[in-house]
């Protein structure tokens, strides 16, 4: 018996058949959610992958945050239900306030595609458990609206109550205050980050490294252990 | 404003018409009331014209493209050849995957972004259209002098286009090319390349056959973007109080083309359509007639049901219209329900516009007049086909007999050292990694080597780990000195690129970038060209399963350099297997596959030190090729060989340092016996790869070398942080990165 992981797929999702096959990978069954959905299909977690949901118009993430299935993650999200939220699921989770903050578009108005180093600073939450806080990793990272903002005193909450999860190392990629590279909510059951742990799962694709690998068995550990 | 219809086009045959502002010919218009038995209507005008342009009909180099069936070398492989949306290939395992190369030159010169973003949509379309997933794409592009000011105008726009589209979509962008040279000034080559996968079964055709089938119109409504010749019928033929000219240039929506995407594979996946085209140059004119024409000839269309963006369209302009993001499909009424049910889930606008009839007409009505009745072959497949006169230019004996050879060489071996830094840092030779940093690599979690690899690889499936990998090349300059050899050396290396990692090439793609087939030193460059592409890939095995010509890349009376670029799809059973071309272990030996000549016409070093041009492009030995390829592949498929590369533009060095910088490990390397190190180094001897082999693997692989009589001469050593040129110069990686990567973001950041 393992867990099921929702796969949320708005009109516009790019990775949501990457974010299930990682999800596979790690030993937990991937369900696929549909953005019109009313409800979530008794999953254990929820996973909002990256892409370009309703085509970033208007605002990223600032559609997809209105569909149907997203005020059940809203309301399951509030219970504790864990909710990972990659690149533009991340913008959808700050558009829906479960996080705070905002992403603008990259500081040199590029779309950049890299292999991109990060510190796990938050190494307790329902995705980052299986990592160590301080812990290096690389992961690829890819988007034109990735500049984490948010105002100074959001900000030093987030740094004093530990809520920066992940941070840029090795140049900042696109100006993201305080080198912000994803956060958590105070519980821990829901992260956000724009670099994509789904693409680093398997050593013989993407950038040949396995270092997103840890989000999935975070997830299956506190799943199946719960 | 009265309506063209096909009695009132009978009852007025004086009537004036734009014909030859459309484009047409006085024996064209000719031919078309011949075969209409009166004069066409507007509507039937605008089709026939559209149709029977350049682009559409091939009419100047269709006598040449034939040379591509006719010498197609026999090849199981091969399920569905030239003529549909895009060839298609067997792989293997039940998979089949289709793949092309196509132009959007002049639209990215006008719009770069959306001339650029709207060529990834049409590629996109067709491979789509064949029943397959898209799963990569790839750019080969060429620009002016890289540090001229349009230059900067151009491709940024072109680059964040291709992403701005492509990133959308979530296809993976796997390789492409990247060339300046100032003949592309006013013509930059914008070409784009999608490779799509399915089941054998899945493949698709664009015909629409079955009396009372329905033709169903869906995806983006139609507007007024994209009208080139129409706007000029509408103004001519009707008041000017309808919409005012377009730009020619279409607009793209990447999001409803990804929804166009998942919703036509749902659809394939229920087996729902009879028959599919997509919509892209000449709109709705070409999708009915091709579709028509493809399947048993009769159809019938209410152009007033098309769902439109501008009301105040006229039906010619709806027919012309090449608004992006639509696609036609032929659907049995059973099935019609549930096609605009996986429509409605999608937000796919889907209408009913018409239907298969038993006659063999295509029958186009507008508020219940008829505007078109013509046989649908004369529009799409049966237009005029010209044999252009051809002649060799008089200019080309001078221009090969200025042999790069005379040009003078580094005296001593600073100065050589000085050279090879300028060439590798030249825009031509430096990392591209600016650009191809702006498009998403990563996407679908299936790419196993992009760029700057020697050929884009990516995984088809996750269980048997079976691969294709793809690679384009082409090469102007080597195409100007001698259009036949320069088209073999293009198809060569890229067949070399993809053999290089480890895949056995296949079949081909063709993208044939000229000047005006008006001028014939331009046709004779064409007629040259696809007589050597046509004739290697006979000897090659190679056939060709379509492409595209783009011809009037020309500023005034100069034309850009005659440019076929050639796409490789190859194999490979396993992607385990692949080759990288990073060096990566210190110790393991490096050596020079085939032999190096001294051969400098057309080379970098002579662009790049000496601003020259002129003299023999590089002998081309195809038998050799294929060796090289078979001892490449081998060596790969029994771990022969850590790492690859294959050497052309720039010569050896240029191989080294991109290997060397790939993997962050130097090397220490030997001027063998009897060769000039500068000519070692600089030569673009085709048919040569570079191989860095573990020393457990020496014996096996020197062994296979020579049983097969393939030259390979041991030349150094992965070794350090510095590529030692040993007894001339050395060039430490940190220089050398430095060199190398800051060139683009320097012009163009």
């Amino acid at each position: 018996m393992t867990a099921r992981v929702g796969v949320i797929t708005f009109p516009g999702t790019l990775d949501d058949r990457d974010t299930q096959r990682a999800v596979r990978i790690a030993g937990l069954e991937p369900v696929s959610l549909w953005h019109r959905d009313k409800d979530l299909k008794q999953v254990d977690a929820v996973i909002l992958p990256g892409g370009f949901s309703y085509g970033d118009y208007l605002r990223a993430g600032a559609i997809s945050r209105f569909s149907p299935v997203m005020e059940k993650v809203i309301e399951g999200a509030r219970e504790g239900l864990p909710v990972l939220g990659i690149c533009n699921g991340f913008q959808v989770l700050t558009e829906s306030h479960l996080l705070p903050g905002a992403m603008l578009r990259n500081n040199h108005l590029h779309f950049i595609c890299r292999d991109q180093k990060l510190r796990v600073e938050n190494a307790d939450t329902a995705w980052t458990s299986d990592y160590e806080a301080g812990q290096e990793i690389s992961v690829p990272l890819k988007n034109i609206d990735g500049r984490y903002v948010a105002d100074e005193r959001t900000l030093d909450e987030l740094e004093a109550e530990g809520r920066v999860a992940f941070r840029y190392l090795d140049g900042n990629p696109n100006g993201s205050l305080r080198d912000i590279a994803g956060i958590t909510n105070a519980a821990g059951n829901v992260v956000g980050l724009m670099p994509h742990p789904e693409h680093a799962v398997e050593p013989l694709v993407g950038t040949g490294r396995t270092d997103g690998l840890g989000f999935f068995t975070s997830i299956l550990k506190k799943l199946v252990n719960a | 404003m009265s309506l063209d219809t096909v009695k009132h086009a009978g009852e007025t045959p004086d009537a004036a018409q734009p014909w030859a502002e459309l484009g047409l010919k006085p024996d064209e218009y000719a031919r078309i009331h011949e075969i209409l038995g009166r004069r066409p209507t507007g509507a039937e005008l605008a089709m026939y014209s559209v149709m029977w342009s350049e682009h559409c009909s091939y009419k100047s180099s269709k006598v040449h493209l034939r040379q591509f069936g006719e010498k197609a070398p026999e090849n199981e492989a091969l399920l569905v050849g030239i003529g549909e949306n895009a060839g298609v290939v067997d792989v293997g395992q039940g998979y089949a995957v289709t793949f092309k190369v196509e132009s959007h030159n002049h639209p990215s010169y006008i719009e770069p972004y959306q001339g650029a973003a709207t060529g990834i949509g049409g590629i996109v379309r067709d491979i789509l259209a064949m029943g397959a997933r898209p799963v990569a794409v790839m750019d080969p592009l060429r620009f002016g002098a890289a540090d001229h000011p349009d230059t900067k105008r151009v491709l940024p726009g072109v680059v964040a286009g291709i992403g701005g589209y492509g990133n959308c979509l979530g296809l993976p962008n796997i390789g492409g090319e990247v060339v300046f040279d100032a003949c592309y000034q006013g013509n930059p080559l914008v070409n784009a390349l999608c490779v799509g996968v399915m089941k054998h079964e899945d493949i698709h055709l664009a015909k629409a056959s079955g009396a009372g089938n329905k033709v169903i119109l869906y995806g983006a409504r139609t507007g007024g973007d994209g009208i080139g010749g129409v706007s000029v019928l509408a103004s001519e033929t009707f008041d000017s109080t309808g919409p005012a000219k377009r730009p020619a240039v279409q607009v793209g929506d990447p999001f409803q083309e990804k929804l166009l995407i998942e919703c036509t594979l749902e659809i394939f996946r229920e087996d729902l359509v009879d028959g599919i085209q997509d919509l892209g140059g000449a709109g709705l004119s070409c999708a009915t007639s091709e579709l028509a024409s493809a399947g048993s000839g009769g159809m019938r269309v209410e152009l007033d049901t098309v769902p439109l963006r501008d009301s105040s369209l006229s039906p010619e302009e709806i027919l012309m219209s090449e608004s992006q993001e639509r696609m036609c499909a032929v659907v049995e009424p059973g099935k019609v329900a549930r096609f605009m049910e996986i429509c409605e889930k999608w937000d796919v606008i889907a209408t009913v516009i018409g239907e298969v009839t038993d006659g063999e007409r295509l029958e186009i009505f507008w508020h219940g007049e008829q505007i078109v009745d013509v046989p649908p072959r004369t529009v799409a497949h049966e237009g005029p086909v010209y044999e252009r006169p051809y002649a060799r230019p008089e200019w080309q004996d001078a221009l090969q007999a200025d042999d790069a050879a005379r040009l003078p060489r580094p005296a001593t071996d600073d100065e050589l050292r000085e050279q090879v830094l300028k060439v590798v840092s030249s825009p031509n030779q430096a990392s591209k990694s600016w650009i191809t940093d702006q498009y998403d690599r990563f996407v679908q979690g299936n790419s196993v080597l992009t760029q700057p690899e020697d050929s884009g690889m990516v995984r088809i499936d996750e269980n048997t780990n079976l691969g294709v990998a793809v690679a384009t090349d082409g090469n102007g300059r080597y195409t100007k000195l001698d259009p036949y050899a320069g088209a073999q050396l293009a198809l060569a290396e890229s067949y070399r690129n993809v053999a290089a990692t480890g895949a056995r090439p296949l079949a081909i793609s063709n993208c044939l970038n000229f000047g005006s087939p008006e001028d014939p030193a331009v046709m004779w460059q064409f007629a040259e060209a696809t007589r050597g592409l046509a004739d290697g890939c006979l000897e090659l095995g190679t056939p060709v399963t379509g492409g595209n010509v783009s011809l009037y890349n020309q500023t005034g009376e100069t034309a850009i350099h005659p440019t076929p670029v050639v796409a490789v799809l190859g194999v490979i059973d396993d992607v385990n297997r692949r080759t990288p071309m990073a060096f990566s272990e210190e110790g393991h030996l490096l050596y020079l596959l085939g032999d190096t000549k001294e051969e400098l016409g057309g080379s970098a070093w002579s662009q790049v030190v000496h601003d020259h041009l002129g003299g023999l492009p590089p002998a081309v030995d195809l038998e050799r090729e294929k060796l090289l390829a078979e001892i490449l592949i081998a060596a790969s498929r029994d771990g022969m060989v850590d790492a690859a590369h294959d050497l052309s533009d720039g010569g050896l060095i240029q191989a080294l340092a991109e290997s060397c910088l790939r993997g962050g490990k130097g090397a220490r390397i030997v001027v063998p016996d009897g060769l000039d190190p500068f000519v070692f180094l600089f030569s673009e001897s085709a048919g040569r790869a570079v191989v860095a082999v573990p020393r457990s693997e020496e014996l096996r692989f020197g062994d296979m070398c020579g049983a097969r009589g393939l030259p390979a001469a041991r030349i150094g050593v992965v070794d350090g942080e510095v590529i030692d040129i040993q007894g001339h110069f050395e060039l430490p990686l940190a220089e050398l990165r430095a060199a190398h990567e800051a060139t683009i973001p320097a012009l163009l950041a």
